[in-house]
């Protein structure tokens, strides 16, 4: 079964969001890091760059595959982990770690409240994947 | 996520076992890679050895004295040039030249020649050479389902097999088979493969099929041999440059656009398509499949469309990191003016056009 921290809010695409006031760090779960299987490379935005919810703000590539990212929440990128050009794997080895995508000030914090919690995620999975 | 309407080789128990991933792959439950992952098996089939289930490939016999007759008239390779014990790589084709599959012809004797067909392709195949069977002295067997093949590829394979049979591998050249027993189990074993290094196809019955793969994995095990997905089978193909059906060939693409001139035998009398491979040829090719390596980050997949200048004059029709080489390469259908060392080109990777360029093939070539 995957591993799902409790203390991070998730969307129905397998993204994790862990949240510090205004700020909100972004990443995959386990669950979408297992599936894409030995990821090569990541495709990300620049600090400074806008998006609405529900937006492709990069993508994460496989040897087998590419996968979009969404931005669970609306907001500006203000740091991108740029650590992950020169070490993708860790998408597989740390997604809930080292391997966060990008850092937004969110447009409207509540937005957070209407993802799923770990519980809620895990029960997601079970029934759809 | 429901298996149960796909076809699963004798193996599919197996795979489970050892943690398979398990994908449809053209209606056959098959895995696409195992715990270790398609780098990790990629690498283990570079350096050690990989163990590949291929049961899902298609299994024709033709016997009778007419064989050697029917195969060549459906064939583009020249089948009389095989002796006893000896395969070649080949393409059936249609009457426009295109391929209608590719596939391995075994010549057992004069009048016993065993064809090896895609998995995908098989049942398109058997119609195909069925409805060209005339008044012909032969029988045409398919025998898909009655057997297993596993191939064991990389430079540790000789020397795993040779643990589990009394056949003198080391006499078996490239392109060459005998039977024998592997671990007891009467077997076709023939010096084939599709990744780029040494190695060996085994046919058996597919009864055995569990049993031949447990032993070779045993037997590959203090040399690090690993369990290896279809992810890892096809960028080991891609690296060595050779074809996918669907991908690099289809009706609609013949040999010499494939780079398969070398199995197109013109000067071996007519075979189904060889008028229209003729007259191709005379009037020179237009377009064909050439190789490229991304020369910016980013990766190419099959399908991108390839720009030159702002106007597309091609498209990907296999891309993928290639594990061994570690850069991004892939296989693009380009006008033949446009397909030479060097040519500098852009693949459109999902709305950005990023750079590339034309490198000779195979991309990956074993040192022997």
């Amino acid at each position: 079964m995957s591993n799902i921290p409790e203390n991070l809010r998730y969307s129905k695409d397998h993204e994790w969001v862990n949240v510090d006031g205004e700020i909100a760090s972004i990443g995959i779960t386990d669950y979408a890091q297992h599936s894409l299987g030995d990821v090569v490379y990541v495709d990300m935005p620049r600090v400074g760059d806008k998006f609405g919810t529900h937006e492709a703000f990069g993508s994460v590539e496989s040897v087998k595959a590419v996968s979009e990212i969404f931005t669970p929440v609306a907001g500006e990128v203000v740091e991108v982990n740029d650590g992950l050009n020169d070490t993708p794997e860790k998408v597989n080895s740390d997604p809930y770690g080292d391997a966060w995508f990008v850092k937004i000030r969110m447009a409207n914090a509540l937005e957070v409240d209407a993802m799923l919690s770990g519980e809620e995620y895990e029960e997601y999975l079970s029934a759809n994947a | 996520m429901s298996a149960d309407n796909l076809k699963k080789t004798p193996l599919n128990a197996a795979h489970r076992a050892l943690g398979g991933k398990m994908v449809d792959f053209g209606g056959w439950d098959m895995p696409v890679q195992y715990t270790a992952g398609v780098i990790g098996e990629h690498m283990a089939t570079r350096t050690k050895a990989g163990l590949f289930d291929v049961s899902h490939m298609g299994e024709i016999w033709v016997e009778g004295e007419d064989a050697i007759p029917f195969v060549n008239r459906l064939t583009t390779n020249d089948v009389t040039n095989l002796v006893d014990g000896q395969a070649h790589y080949s393409a059936l084709t249609n009457q426009r030249g295109g391929v209608v599959d590719d596939l391995l012809v075994y010549r057992f004797n004069q009048d016993k020649l065993l064809l090896v067909v895609n998995a995908g392709t098989t049942d398109k195949d058997w119609e195909w050479i069925t409805s060209h069977k005339k008044s012909e002295n032969f029988t045409l067997t398919n025998a898909s389902s009655d057997y297993c093949q596993i191939a064991i590829q990389g430079p540790e394979a000789v020397g795993i097999l040779k643990t589990l049979t009394n056949t003198n591998l080391d006499e078996i050249e490239y392109y060459h088979f005998t039977t024998g027993r592997v671990d007891g189990v009467e077997s076709i074993i023939s010096r084939t493969g599709y990744t780029g290094e040494d190695g060996f196809e085994i046919y058996a019955d597919a009864e055995s099929a569990e049993q031949l793969w447990n032993k070779l994995l045993d037997a590959g095990k203090a040399v690090g041999i690993l369990p290896c997905g279809l992810a890892a089978r096809n960028t080991l193909r891609l690296e060595s440059a050779m074809s996918l059906y669907g991908h690099e060939l289809s009706d609609d693409i013949t040999p010499f656009e494939a780079n398969l001139g070398w199995i197109t035998k013109l000067k071996k009398g007519d075979f189904v398509g060889s008028d229209a491979l003729l007259e191709k040829k005379e009037k020179g090719l237009v377009r064909r499949i050439a190789g490229f390596e991304m020369t910016e980050p980013g990766i190419a997949r099959d399908g991108y469309d390839v720009y030159i200048a702002d106007k597309r004059v091609g498209y990907v029709t296999s891309g993928s990191p290639a594990p061994f080489l570690k850069k991004n390469i892939g296989l693009a259908f380009l006008p033949v003016e446009f397909a030479n060392e060097g040519q500098e080109i852009k693949i459109d990777v999902r709305g950005k056009h990023l750079s590339a360029k034309v490198v000779p093939t195979p991309f990956y070539k074993r040192q022997k």
